[in-house]
């Protein structure tokens, strides 16, 4: 499956496009295969995101995950400080970045 | 230290005004984020993997402890909490809201700072010896003629679009505690047989995916002529630098390629030109930048024994203290690595209270090292004692200083969009392990440089052991380099062979320090041990 | 075509101008176009002759057009100096002080934001190809 992500304009922080709007949440996004140039131009367009991007994933335990560790990196936060992640309580978070 | 005029002072704050507005025809769709990226990087604001990223300038890595709270207050009130200390003397906050940024420009601008030209290809941040002003075998504080180089080159009309970025640092001393030669323009203060002080210019160095080490293009430029040589220099990279391949852009390619005979006779004709065009500020304004620089008052009767009976205290006076002109004194270094840590980050409280020590301990001063580690420049030995308490009791007593936990490491995949691959991790693995060996004191001074990618932030090629992340298929994976040194001995590190996965990397490292301490004469360092005995032990015990 | 900013007040030159390559070859033409990749000292034997030299920037980006501007101020040029192409209402500031008096964007820019730009910067720290005094040469007068 493809995803797509950028950053908010506003405040920077990564975001995946939900099927109608951008989540902070990789978990609420959709595939997006075949419609992402479209998508991106129209939404980079209304300012609601900057430099979107269409990346792989696929489906982990019913969620997507990206397949590239850049782009997990990015969706959870910094593996130095996961304290600082979107999932600070999870234990296991650093099996799925990585 | 150097402190804004009404002139300097009202640059600053048209700046900030100037990006105020730029981020605000951003939000409402005037510019594209194509033209905005370079007017926002020539401010220190990237966009990296989590949100923005803002760098801010440390011009020459001199701070007093009023600019370091400030610092603090701005990782408190825009951040997490935390900033980062890079190679090049500054600092980055790495959770930056867009909107916020302007505000924290005019906070900055309050204590005499700003992001100006901290990234973008433009000439940026000045670096130095970060023990300037202090250490014993200087010549002169190289400073000034930082500082005057930093207003030359602040909104510079010619050279704010140039091929790439363009990095200068200068020091006036053998010894070379800046990587002098691995910058764009290297300046060393020296004297002629008159006795006169003037500027070695080193042109062409860098690190990045074609490390090169800057040949000196002129032995003596007199200083009333500094800044139109250094005018001359930038104007025929601006020229003639490459265009069509963003990593054939540096001026070291551009030296490379023409030669660094020809380009000094370019250089030389340009400057005879700009000789007649007035560009040169008149030497009473160095000497009026100079008036700045002055010693402060030290106690000249102050004891030069320090009391060695607190056994770990000696042991952090061996490692991190550093002879000072004044006997009295040393320069005392507050390692950013403790074992286990992030290398150079140090939270908002860390900041404050080594604000509040600088300005016990230090007149007031503090200095940002390219090691990531912070300098307290002039401390009188009566005090060390009470210094190493409060550094010790905050985490901050880490007795490490160019040791192989003294490691360099740049934010890598974690936090950076470039990345093949984490660097921050293997930093804290290769810390623990030498820590639990207990060989990080037996193994002497060992420069360890770790880059999560071949631009090179964390200095890899430069590093007695380098270590380069790499992306293999997907998965990280670490080269092993050996044999750099970014000092006067410079040299470019070489690769020993196929890469290490995270585990084997550790290891790695472990192996070649085990050569060293086998094969290791009197006196050697480990980078003395790799130059005799060339990289074939090394080879062979790592792949043998 | 967006409208050209001027700040002079001859009258603008009306015919185009040719290739630096075409004007050295014949001719006797008034107006030039450099380009980045054009050496602007090949210009100065003719000055003379010239009314308006154009520099174009094909992408804002390539900054060899601010040296040929004062390269050719610096050698007594006195014509109409246009930057032409993608030229940013963020760079005029510069390019004033490189010697450019003429602007001709692919995109129209917003007067505010002109007038803005123009009047920025309360002080300069380089000698340019305008005529701004230094901050230094102010410290020391
Ligand atoms: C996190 C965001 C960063 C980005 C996107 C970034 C980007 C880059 C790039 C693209 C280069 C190569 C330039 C070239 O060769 O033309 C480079 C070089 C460099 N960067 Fe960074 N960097 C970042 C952070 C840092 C940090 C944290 C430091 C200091 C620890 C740093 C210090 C340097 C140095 C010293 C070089 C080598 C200069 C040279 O090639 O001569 N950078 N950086
Ligand atoms: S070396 Fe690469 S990974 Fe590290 S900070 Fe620089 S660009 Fe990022």
């Amino acid at each position: 499956m493809r995803l797509l992500t950028g950053n908010d304009l506003k405040t920077g922080a990564v975001t995946w496009w939900t099927g109608s709007d951008w989540s902070i949440h990789v978990e609420d996004a959709v595939d997006v295969t075949g419609s992402e140039d479209e998508i991106a131009r129209s939404e980079e367009a209304a300012r609601r995101v900057n430099v979107p991007y269409a990346v792989d994933a696929e489906l982990h335990e019913g969620s997507p995950r990206p397949s590239h560790i850049k782009e997990r990196v990015r969706a959870i936060g910094p593996t130095v400080r996961p304290d600082l992640t979107l999932k600070p309580a999870d234990p296991e978070i650093g099996n799925w970045v990585i | 230290m150097y402190e804004y005029d009404q002139y300097d002072q009202a640059m600053v704050d048209a700046r900030v005004e100037e990006f105020r507005d730029q981020a605000r025809r951003r939000l409402e769709g005037k510019l594209t984020e194509d033209q905005f990226k370079p007017l926002r990087l020539m401010n220190g604001l990237y966009l990296q993997l989590h949100a923005y990223m803002l760098r801010v300038a440390v011009p020459y890595g001199t701070l007093d402890s009023r600019q370091m709270h400030a610092l603090a207050d701005i990782a408190d009130k825009y951040d997490r909490g935390y900033g980062h200390f890079t190679t090049r003397q500054n600092i980055q906050y790495n959770w930056i809201k867009l909107e916020d940024a302007a505000d924290i420009l005019a906070d900055l601008a309050k204590v005499e700072m700003h992001a100006i030209q901290t990234s973008g290809n433009c000439i940026r941040n000045i670096s130095s010896d970060h023990f300037a002003g202090a250490a014993a075998d200087e010549l002169v504080d190289p400073r000034p003629y930082a500082e005057l180089l930093r207003q030359w080159s602040s909104f510079h009309p010619e050279f704010s679009y140039l091929p790439r970025k363009f990095k200068i640092a200068v020091i006036a001393s053998e010894t070379d505690r800046a990587a002098m030669r691995l910058h764009d323009i290297g300046i060393n203060i020296v004297t002629n047989e008159a006795g006169e002080l003037g500027a070695a210019f080193y042109v062409g160095g860098g690190m990045g995916r074609t490390p090169m080490i800057a040949p000196c293009i002129n032995p003596f430029v007199p200083l009333d002529r500094l800044v139109t040589y250094a005018e001359a220099c930038l104007r025929v990279y601006n020229r003639y630098g490459r265009r069509d391949n963003k990593y054939k852009a540096r001026i070291k390619i551009l030296v490379h390629e023409l030669g660094a005979e020809e380009y000094t006779r370019q250089v030389e004709e340009e400057f005879v030109h700009l000789l007649d065009q007035g560009v040169e500020p008149p030497l009473a304004e160095l000497e009026r930048i100079k008036g700045y620089f002055e010693d402060p008052a030290f106690d000249t009767g102050a004891n030069a024994r320090i009391d060695r009976s607190d056994p770990d205290f000696a042991v952090w006076v061996d490692r991190n203290t550093v002879e000072h002109k004044e006997p009295g004194y040393v320069s005392a270094v507050i390692s950013l690595k403790p074992v286990g840590g992030i290398p150079g980050d140090a939270t908002a409280e860390q900041m404050r209270l080594m604000a509040d020590l600088a300005k016990d301990y230090s007149f007031d001063e503090l200095r940002v090292m390219h090691t990531q580690n912070i300098v307290l420049p002039h401390v009188r030995k009566a005090d060390l004692h009470a210094l190493w308490a409060a550094l010790d009791e905050a985490g901050l007593g880490s007795p490490n200083l160019d040791t192989v936990e003294d490691i360099i490491a740049c934010p890598g995949l974690d936090y950076c969009s470039l990345a093949n691959a984490r660097s921050i991790p293997i930093a804290q693995r290769i810390a623990e392990r030498f820590a639990a060996n207990g060989k990080t004191g037996t193994l002497g001074e060992l420069k360890l440089k770790i880059s999560g990618c071949i631009n090179a932030c964390g200095h890899h090629h430069a590093g007695h052991i380098g270590i380069l992340g790499v992306d293999r298929k997907g998965v990280e994976n670490y080269q092993l380099l050996l044999g750099g040194s970014e000092a006067e001995d410079v040299s470019l590190a070489k690769i020993t062979g196929p890469g290490f996965d995270e585990n084997g990397i550790v290891d790695a490292v472990e192996t070649v320090t085990t050569v060293y301490e086998n094969e290791r004469q009197d006196g050697e360092r480990f980078v003395d041990t790799y130059r005799r005995i060339g990289m074939n032990p090394f080879k062979e015990a790592l792949y043998g | 075509m967006a409208e050209t900013l001027r700040y002079r007040d001859d009258e603008p030159v009306d015919h185009p101008a040719v290739t630096v390559d075409s004007f050295l070859d014949q001719s006797n033409a008034s107006a030039v176009r450099i380009e980045p990749g054009d050496d602007a000292r090949a210009l100065v034997p003719h000055l003379e002759r010239l009314a308006l030299i154009e520099v174009n920037f094909p992408a804002f980006g390539d900054g060899r057009g601010y040296s040929s501007a004062r390269i050719l101020r610096e050698a007594g040029y006195e014509g109409e100096l246009r930057a032409v192409g993608d030229v940013l209402v963020d760079q005029l500031a510069y390019m004033r002080r490189c010697g450019f008096d003429a602007f001709e964007p692919d995109k129209q820019f917003d007067r505010d934001d002109v007038t803005a730009a123009l009047e920025r910067w309360p002080g300069v720290y380089q000698q340019a190809a305008d005529d701004r005094t230094p901050i230094w040469s102010k410290r020391h007068a």
